[in-house]
Formats: structure tokens, C-alpha cells, sequence
């Protein structure tokens, strides 16, 4: 059976590898182990340890896992041209979008399963063991439709793999609708997770129609920032040739996403300011301070000035295809978008809390430490995913099968 | 209290029941006949939603938790189960023009449903906001902290569940842990909560709180008299909230916010009976609710006697 020895093989790529693969290695695990420490004491303690309470009863966490959501949504990115366009450049670095997917997904559910108070009874949510609130529950419905990104990511990215590994072709009555079906897939997770939010009336900053559209926008920012960024320390660092013409396709991608990420920004601004209602002080929390609480100010305002820089950046042709400035861009994005899909989109829909009070929410030592763990958990998924996809799609890691015959 | 319903056992039939009895039943068996010494936590964690349970599993569950409870406070308790009274629509009444903001009923809602004194929990918010404006949620305090009360040009909301009738809060719960039981009361099984604060996002009264430690209520004068769905000592991780005090209000008797009140404030009762407070005051005052844009259609109204 090859499948055997395609899985024998991996585990013996993930386990040589030079000092800097090494070092890299230990330093994800290093800070996984004081993640987890961090972890057991806040179950020991309760989650009275974080930063969140009653009036602010989401934080860090739960702003990780929706912006991570973005850059599992946002592998599609790389997917629809690829696939349905069938460009060249583009189809051999799916592949890696879609590990990237996984790792995120794996992330997401990292950071939700931290959040929750008895994680031990999660099964209360299964149908038939437990009782799920389904459909009636959004938090219901972004489990179903994670679970099924993962395993749907998860297995074109096996089945290509090992079709690679055999030195086989893929199956394209197989593979093509599992990669057209994966393009609705990637927006219903963003969608939905958008309408966890979106449905509920008692935040009137999160009730906004906009929300859905706006978690997209942003997330076909922030995903293909982090590949421009890897496929360049792929070529630098592996054999591996990504054509330049492919990141600049990419990059051009996002910024007709920022674009209109940055256009319905301004609408809901618009809408807040003119319409003046009860409703505006949450906006103005975020954008000026309320009542001298200023601590989210300073990074709202570093959020949109990193998108706008980054969308002048990517727009123009001239920047977009000089590495220095389009890696600036990528930069930008990925903090801008952290930022506004993670603190900048859960602290302000909290505060002030329902009945008026102000709770100024900042991230405890133990929600900073576990987030990195979590983190590290899904780089450190990653890197050993990629330590055994490189080789395969550079034909250097393959079944004995094929040696013989075709070298 | 006007109603005079007796308590009766309603057992629905639920089409997932049979499933479930065998699944649940086969499940913690082949474990527990082989781990008795053990069967306490595997009781507790094959432990099935309150809403799915038979009377007989309902008695073993209230029976292990009275022996728990009285190992940790060294009382006997009663855990009751009592299930929803029928013909009975609990609802609350409260005078804003009689409220002094001493804030009796929220001492009297600590003791009574044993809330954590450190980390503190108070299921009642006193709101205090300038008597000019009315009622204005973006000019309110929880904190004040005066020698009398009312303080000069100052007003006061106690604000708790509202025990709406369109509840967010079940709605958005992922495992249905928390429900609009048949009698009007929105009700949680702490066994069953995930502890993912959904509800605390989507509740637009504030009235439900987390507990981000183990709660700890007074020991000495802890109220033994309990209800499973009610004021029963309460695990860390789970939500919890005003319960217009089931373990109370099943028997017949005043919740303890009503009974603390000392300016007669507080007014509860069954809106389906037409000779009750609540049904007197419906009718021959004007009241208001809070947030009735939010289509929650609570069962707590505010009026200006």
C-alpha cells in the first residue's frame, strides 16, 4: 500500500531538516508550552484571569478566531482564479492556500475552545448526543460549516498531495466540483461567523447590514497578505518558483478588495455621523475615545491609515510590483486587518455595554500568552504541512513506485 | 399571590426521548460497572439537558446534588424540580415613582439566591440617572454611593431579567441550555451551559453575568432551600441570572426582591389571572417596557404609579 509509505515519508520529512528549520521549530514549541501553561492556569482559576467581564464578555480571543476565520475564507482567493480561469502561475501555488486554510481553521477552533468556560462539554452541542440549537443558533450553524471547510480543505489538499506524491494525475471529475464547492464553502464561514454578530439587536454596532460584505472585503486582504509574504520565503528558502507575475496578480486581487473594504468603511461611518442617534457612540468610542477612555484610539487609527497606505500601495502598478514596497503593503494589511477584525470589531461592539456602562477592555497576560500559543500551534501545523507539500509539488519527494521507471 | 395552581408533573413526549434514554442510559453504563468509585464524575458528564430528563433521572440528579451540597457547606439542602405551574404567566411590575434606589432588593436577591459574594454577582442593577431626563440608559451608574437615597434630582431603574417572551438569549444559545419555561420564567440547567457567553452578547437588559471564578456566596445563612433551575450553589463557567426566584415563586410565595422592597415597589404576579396585582396594574396604568424597539416582549413592566 503507498499510502503507507506516502505517510512514513512525511513523517520523515518533518523530522530532518537543517538548524534553522530546527530552531524554528523549537521556538513555536517553546512558546505552545508556555501557552499551555498559561491555559491550564486559567482553568484551574477560572476565566476571571482574562481581561473579559459581564460587560464585556468577548475580548482577544474570540477577535482571533474571527479574523482567522478571514484567512481560512480567503484561500478561495487564490482558488477561483486559479481554477475557473485556469491560469498557469496561480495553480501551483493553490495547494498552499489551502494548508493555509487548514492551519487557520485549526486556529479558530484553538481560540474558541479557550474562550468557552467548560470545554469538557462541547458535545452538548453534537445532534442526537447532545442538544443542538440548530438552526435557531449561529454559534451552531459556524460549526457546521467550519467542520466542513476543514474536511473539505483537508482532503483535496491529501488527495493532490498523493496524486503528486504517485506521480499521478488528479482525478478532475473528482477534484473540480470539491474545489468549486470549496468557493461558496470559503464565504459561508466568513458569512456566517459574520451573522453570529450581525443578529444580534442588542449591539447596535454589530447590527449593521454592512458587516457580512465588510468581513469579506477585508479578509481577501488580510489571507493573501500572509501568502505574498510566504511564497517569497518559500523561494528564498526552498527551490521552489513562484513567477512574479503571480504575486502581482494576487496583489492586484487585494487591492480591489481593500478598495471596497475602504468604500463601505465610509458608508458606515457616514451613516453613524449623520443619522447622530443614540447609536453613534460606539463608533465614537472606537474612532475618538468616550468619556476618557481613549486605549482603543490609538490602534483604530493605525488600522485605517495601514489599509489606506496599503490600498495607495497595491493600486498603483509601479509599487505593487516593487517587492519592497508591495512586502510594506502586505505588512500593513495584515495588522490593519488584526486590528480591525479583532479588538477593533469586538471592543467597540461591547462598549459601552447595554445598560450605558463603560468596562475598558485590554487583553490580560494570560489571554496574550495563550493567543500566542495558539498561534505558534497553527504556524507550527503549517510549517510541517509545507515541509512535506514543498518537496512533493518539486517532484523531489515521491513513491519508490515511480523511481525507477521515470528518473 | 392570587394564583392558587398546584404544581403538576408534565412529562412532554419528545421524539428524541427514546433515542436519547437508550443512547444516554448505554452510554455511562459500561464505564460505571466497572468504575463505581468513579461514578460521581461520569454521572456528571453523561449528565443529559434537564429539558430531556425523566422524573426518575431528574430525583437520582437532585438526590447526588443535596449529598454534594451539604459535604461542601455542611447544611442539608433541598433541590427542588418542580416544573412549570400551568394556567400561570409569572410577570413584574415595578413603580418608578415609588423607587428610592436603596437597593434592598438586590441584598435581598444575594441572600436569598446564594449570588457570589467575591466575585461579586447582583442579578438586580440599581441604575441612577438625573431625575431631568428620564429615563436615559446613555446617563445611568450602577456605582453611586450616597449617605441617603434618593439623592437630590436623582431618579432610579432596577433593572434584571426581563423574562421576555421573544428572548435573544435562548435563541442564540448553541445547546439549549437556557429556555422560556411553559410558566414564563426564563430558566438555565448550569449543567448543561457551555460557558460561551452568546447570551451575555445578545441580552440587551444586562441581566445575565458569568461566573469568572467559583463563586463563593456567604456560608453562613446560605439559603438551603434551592431549585435545580434556580438559586442551587453554582459551578465557574457558567452564566446565570435572575429567575424571578422559581425556587420561590413554584410554591406559591413572592420572589425576595418583592418581599425586600420596604416602599412597596415591587409588584409580581400571573398575568393570566385576572384578579392578580400584575393583571390590575396592566389595566389601569400606563406602562412602559424597557428597549421595545428589540421586539423582546418582556414580561417586566415599568409604570409610574
Amino acid at each position: 500500500m503507498y499510502f503507507i509509505e506516502f505517510i512514513k515519508g512525511s513523517v520523515k520529512q518533518v523530522t530532518t531538516g537543517n538548524k534553522y528549520y530546527w530552531a524554528w521549530v523549537v521556538f513555536l514549541c517553546l512558546l505552545i508550552v508556555i501557552g499551555t501553561i498559561a491555559y491550564i492556569n486559567q482553568m484551574v482559576s477560572g476565566l476571571l484571569v482574562t481581561s473579559m467581564r459581564d460587560q464585556v464578555p468577548w475580548g482577544m480571543y474570540i477577535g482571533n478566531f474571527t479574523f482567522l476565520v478571514g484567512v481560512a475564507a480567503a484561500a478561495v482567493v487564490l482558488v477561483i482564479p486559479a481554477y475557473i480561469y485556469n491560469w498557469g502561475p496561480i495553480k501551483e501555488i493553490v495547494i498552499f492556500g489551502e494548508l493555509l486554510a487548514i492551519s487557520a481553521i485549526i486556529m479558530c477552533i484553538g481560540f474558541v475552545v479557550v474562550d468557552v468556560g467548560h470545554p469538557e462539554r462541547v458535545w452538548h452541542m453534537l445532534p442526537l448526543l447532545g442538544t443542538m440549537n440548530f438552526p435557531s443558533s449561529l454559534l451552531c450553524w459556524d460549526v457546521v460549516v467550519l467542520n466542513m471547510y476543514f474536511l473539505l480543505n483537508f482532503s483535496i489538499a491529501t488527495y493532490l498531495l498523493y496524486k503528486a506524491f504517485m506521480r499521478e494525475d488528479y482525478n478532475h471529475k473528482l477534484v473540480t466540483p470539491l474545489v468549486l464547492f470549496s468557493i461558496p464553502m470559503a464565504v459561508s464561514i466568513h458569512t456566517v461567523t459574520a451573522f453570529l454578530y450581525n443578529g444580534l439587536a442588542a449591539r447596535p454596532f454589530w447590527n449593521a447590514s454592512i458587516l457580512a460584505p465588510r468581513f469579506l472585503a477585508s479578509a481577501f486582504c488580510s489571507g493573501p497578505a500572509i501568502m505574498i509574504i510566504l511564497f517569497q520565503v518559500l523561494r528564498k528558502t526552498t527551490k521552489f518558483k513562484i513567477k512574479d507575475e503571480a504575486i502581482w496578480k494576487v496583489a492586484e486581487l487585494m487591492a480591489y478588495a481593500m478598495g471596497f473594504n475602504l468604500f463601505l468603511l465610509i458608508a458606515e461611518v457616514f451613516k453613524e455621523f449623520y443619522s447622530d442617534t443614540h447609536h453613534l457612540v460606539h463608533t465614537k468610542f472606537m474612532l475618538f475615545g468616550y468619556h476618557g477612555h481613549h486605549n482603543i484610539v490609538m490602534f483604530t487609527w493605525f488600522a485605517i491609515f495601514a489599509s489606506v497606505a496599503a490600498f495607495i500601495i497595491f493600486v498603483i502598478p509601479s509599487t505593487r510590483k516593487n517587492f519592497l514596497t508591495l512586502n510594506v503593503g502586505c505588512i500593513l494589511i495584515y495588522f490593519g486587518v488584526y486590528i480591525e477584525k479583532g479588538v477593533g470589531l469586538i471592543i467597540p461592539g461591547l462598549t459601552p455595554d447595554v445598560l450605558g456602562e463603560i468596562y475598558e477592555y485590554t487583553p490580560s497576560n494570560t489571554e496574550i500568552f495563550v493567543s500566542m500559543g495558539i498561534f505558534s500551534l497553527g504556524f507550527l501545523i503549517f510549517t510541517l504541512m509545507m515541509k512535506v507539500a514543498v518537496p512533493i509539488t518539486r517532484g523531489e519527494f515521491h513513491s519508490s513506485r515511480v523511481s525507477v521507471s521515470q528518473e | 399571590m392570587t394564583d392558587k395552581h398546584t404544581p403538576k408533573t408534565t412529562t412532554k413526549a419528545c421524539s428524541r426521548r427514546s433515542f436519547l434514554k437508550t443512547a444516554g442510559k448505554a452510554l455511562p453504563a459500561v464505564p460505571l460497572l466497572s468504575m463505581q468509585t468513579e461514578a460521581g464524575f461520569l454521572e456528571r458528564f453523561f449528565q443529559k439537558n434537564f429539558k430531556e430528563l425523566s422524573t426518575r433521572e431528574k430525583d437520582q440528579i437532585v438526590k447526588r446534588l443535596e449529598q454534594e451540597y451539604e459535604k461542601e457547606y455542611g447544611k442539608k439542602f433541598t433541590v427542588g424540580a418542580e416544573p412549570a405551574l400551568k394556567g400561570v404567566q409569572f410577570a413584574y411590575a415595578l413603580d418608578l415613582s415609588r423607587c428610592i434606589g436603596c437597593r434592598k432588593c438586590v441584598y435581598g436577591c444575594v441572600t436569598e439566591n446564594n449570588l457570589s459574594i467575591d466575585p461579586q454577582i447582583h442579578w438586580i442593577r440599581v441604575l441612577e440617572m438625573d431625575e431631568e431626563e428620564g429615563v436615559n440608559l446613555h446617563n445611568a451608574t450602577p456605582y453611586y454611593n450616597h449617605k441617603k437615597v434618593p439623592a437630590e434630582g436623582k431618579a432610579y431603574m432596577p433593572v434584571q431579567c426581563q423574562h421576555c417572551r421573544n428572548a435573544p438569549c435562548t435563541k442564540v444559545c448553541p445547546v439549549q441550555a437556557t429556555w422560556l419555561d411553559d410558566d414564563g420564567i426564563v430558566v438555565i440547567d448550569y449543567d448543561w451551559c457551555i460557558g460561551c457567553r452568546y447570551c451575555i452578547a445578545a441580552c440587551p437588559y444586562g441581566a445575565r453575568h458569568f461566573n469568572w471564578a467559583k463563586p463563593k456566596p456567604k456560608r453562613e445563612g446560605i439559603n438551603t432551600n434551592t431549585h435545580y433551575l434556580g438559586n442551587r450553589p453554582r459551578m465557574k463557567g457558567v452564566v446565570e441570572k435572575c429567575t424571578f426566584c422559581v425556587q420561590r415563586t413554584r410554591k406559591g410565595k413572592y420572589p425576595a426582591c418583592v418581599e425586600a422592597c420596604p416602599v412597596g415597589a415591587r409588584k409580581f404576579g400571573n398575568l393570566l389571572d385576572p384578579e392578580s396585582e400584575v393583571s390590575y396594574i396592566l389595566k389601569h396604568k400606563r406602562v412602559f417596557i424597557l428597549k421595545e424597539e428589540l421586539n423582546t416582549q418582556p414580561k417586566f413592566y415599568y409604570f409610574y404609579g
